[in-house]
């Protein structure tokens, strides 16, 4: 294997992990133990192997959500040793390597646990919360017709950039995860500034903000207390700032739209 | 429901009212300082005595307090209702293994239960001084004011009284500590030029305001 460390010893583990049958049944923490884990393998391939181990047995593997594996798709969602995706900062769990744990280790396995993120079973919640924020303005209108020219709009260089770092949220939910009140402002405000910085995202501005925020306090997300857990837990790096950039949108949406209901 | 009350019912117009209110009650804090502090003067309390019979009776004062009451009020009622959805939105299910204290600081997840520390503290608190100035009549000083001087000295003769006034200062320096700054980060005030010296002007804040009140009973315990 390209990369692999030669020396790098295997690993056995121990794992705690949530069963849970189904959203309407209570789950539980089930003992399991893995064997022969290679610190090169993520965290997902080590899970793979548990799955293959219970399959053998006639057991059921355990669900859990993944697509890409590189770090871009969000679905990857672990409560790792109490701590959203894990302990390493700026990573998602299919990034996440073994080595970083040691033999012996034991880990414990949940799903992300708030009210909006109902389980679907064992690891797998259900995040469709987060579909209906974005579809209720989390989008810019655009007419059908010819191809725009690329740099029609022009966009200065520092508004691109920051604009592209809100829009770098990969909507994982580790920020909800790992907030005491399960909060949905860091998500939410990535999207919103992300659109409120671009011209493209001035035409829907003010209703935008005002039917997310709506949305995200109908599906039952918290609201925030500035702790800062969310910023710390995201996987890329969505700073605070963002959340002042939403509260000021929504202010001033507030004050100043023609939506009087 | 009418757009005011909608806004001010989600949760960020909720965390606004917060906000507000939490730094205008900052504000009250800096008022009420200034004027305590003639306690220390060595006038046998005629100072403070003087202080007192104006705040009871000037008429700016006596409407100050009645907004005085209602950030107070929608301060403590707004706490406690985005405690309770907080607490509902992660649901019944805790985990397992949480390691929050990694990620964030104690004093930031612990408003809640600082601000009730505050409040029961603040109930006594007005027992003690404003419930016995305000329906009672109270000897009067040489100079003919209500003698506020006397029931300090009394109630901070017992050691009970000393104890809960200095618990009440240390929730109230935890409670401002992380209070401070984040409400100007709800108000969207936020900026990389200027949040590094509101952080520290919270601080600073925080912990001249808390130490000079918890000074008070402190000073008259073992030194009157
Ligand atoms: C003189 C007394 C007080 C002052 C100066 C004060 C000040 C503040 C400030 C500045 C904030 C930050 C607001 C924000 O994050 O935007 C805050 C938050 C809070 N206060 Fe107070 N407060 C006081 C008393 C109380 C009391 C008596 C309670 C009773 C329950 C309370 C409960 C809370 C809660 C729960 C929060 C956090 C809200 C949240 O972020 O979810 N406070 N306070
Ligand atoms: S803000 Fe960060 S933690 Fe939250 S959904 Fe986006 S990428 Fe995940
Ligand atoms: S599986 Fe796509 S981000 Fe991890």
């Amino acid at each position: 294997m390209a990369g692999s460390n030669p020396n790098a010893k295997p690993m056995n583990l121990t794992l705690k992990v949530w069963r849970q049958r189904n959203r309407n049944t209570e789950g539980r923490i089930v003992d399991y133990q893995v064997q022969d884990i290679s610190p090169d393998m993520s965290f997902l391939e080590m899970l793979d192997v548990l799955n293959e181990d219970l399959l053998r047995k006639g057991e059921e593997p355990v669900v859990f959500d993944h697509d890409c594996r590189e770090g871009i798709c969000g679905s990857c969602n672990l409560f790792i040793n109490g701590r959203a995706h894990g302990p390493e900062p700026g990573t998602t769990t299919c990034q996440l390597h073994m080595r970083k744990f040691s033999d012996g280790d034991t880990i414990t396995i949940e799903p992300w646990r708030s009210s909006a993120f109902p389980v679907n079973k064992d690891l797998s919640v259900d995040r469709s919360a987060f579909d209906r924020i974005i579809q209720a303005g989390g989008y810019i209108s655009v007419n059908t017709g010819g191809t725009p020219d690329a740099n029609e709009i022009p966009v200065p260089k520092e508004i691109a950039d920051r604009a592209f770092e809100a829009a770098t949220c990969i909507a994982c939910g580790a920020c909800v995860a790992s907030c005491k009140n399960s909060s949905a402002m860091l998500f939410v405000s990535a999207k919103v500034s992300q659109l409120a910085l671009l011209p493209q995202g001035h035409v829907e501005r003010k209703s935008r903000v005002e039917n997310m925020v709506a949305q995200m306090d109908k599906e039952g997300f918290g609201a925030c207390s500035n702790i800062g857990s969310c910023a710390a837990e995201c996987p890329v790096g969505i700073s605070l700032e963002n959340i002042a950039i939403l509260n000021r949108e929504f202010l001033s949406a507030k004050a100043t739209s023609n939506n009087l209901a | 429901m009418s757009w005011i009350t909608k806004t001010f019912s989600s949760s960020i117009g909720r965390k606004i009212i917060m906000a507000v209110t939490g730094l205008f009650l900052c504000t009250f804090l800096v008022v009420h300082l200034v004027g305590n502090l003639q306690l220390f003067k060595a006038d046998n309390g005629a100072a403070f005595n003087a202080y007192s019979e104006f705040m009871g009776h000037n008429p700016l004062i006596r409407t100050m307090e009645i907004v005085l009451v209602l950030g107070f009020g929608f301060h403590i009622y707004e706490g406690l209702v985005l405690a309770a959805k907080n607490r509902a939105a992660r649901g019944n299910q805790r985990y397992v293994s949480d390691h929050i204290e990694q990620n964030s600081s104690w004093h930031s997840r612990s408003m809640a239960l600082l601000g009730s520390i505050v409040l029961f503290f603040l109930i006594v608190h007005l027992y003690n001084f404003f419930g016995s100035l305000r329906f009672t009549d109270v000897p009067r000083d040489a100079n003919g004011n209500e003698d506020a001087y006397a029931l300090v000295l009394a109630a901070f003769k017992n050691p009970f009284y000393v104890l809960l006034y200095v618990i009440g200062q240390v929730a109230l320096l935890y409670h401002l500590l992380h209070g401070f700054s984040s409400a100007f980060q709800t108000l969207g005030l936020t900026h990389r030029k200027y949040t590094p010296a509101i952080k520290f002007i919270g601080y600073g804040f925080s912990i001249i305001v808390c130490a000079a009140f918890a000074a008070m009973p402190v000073y008259f315990f073992f030194f009157k």
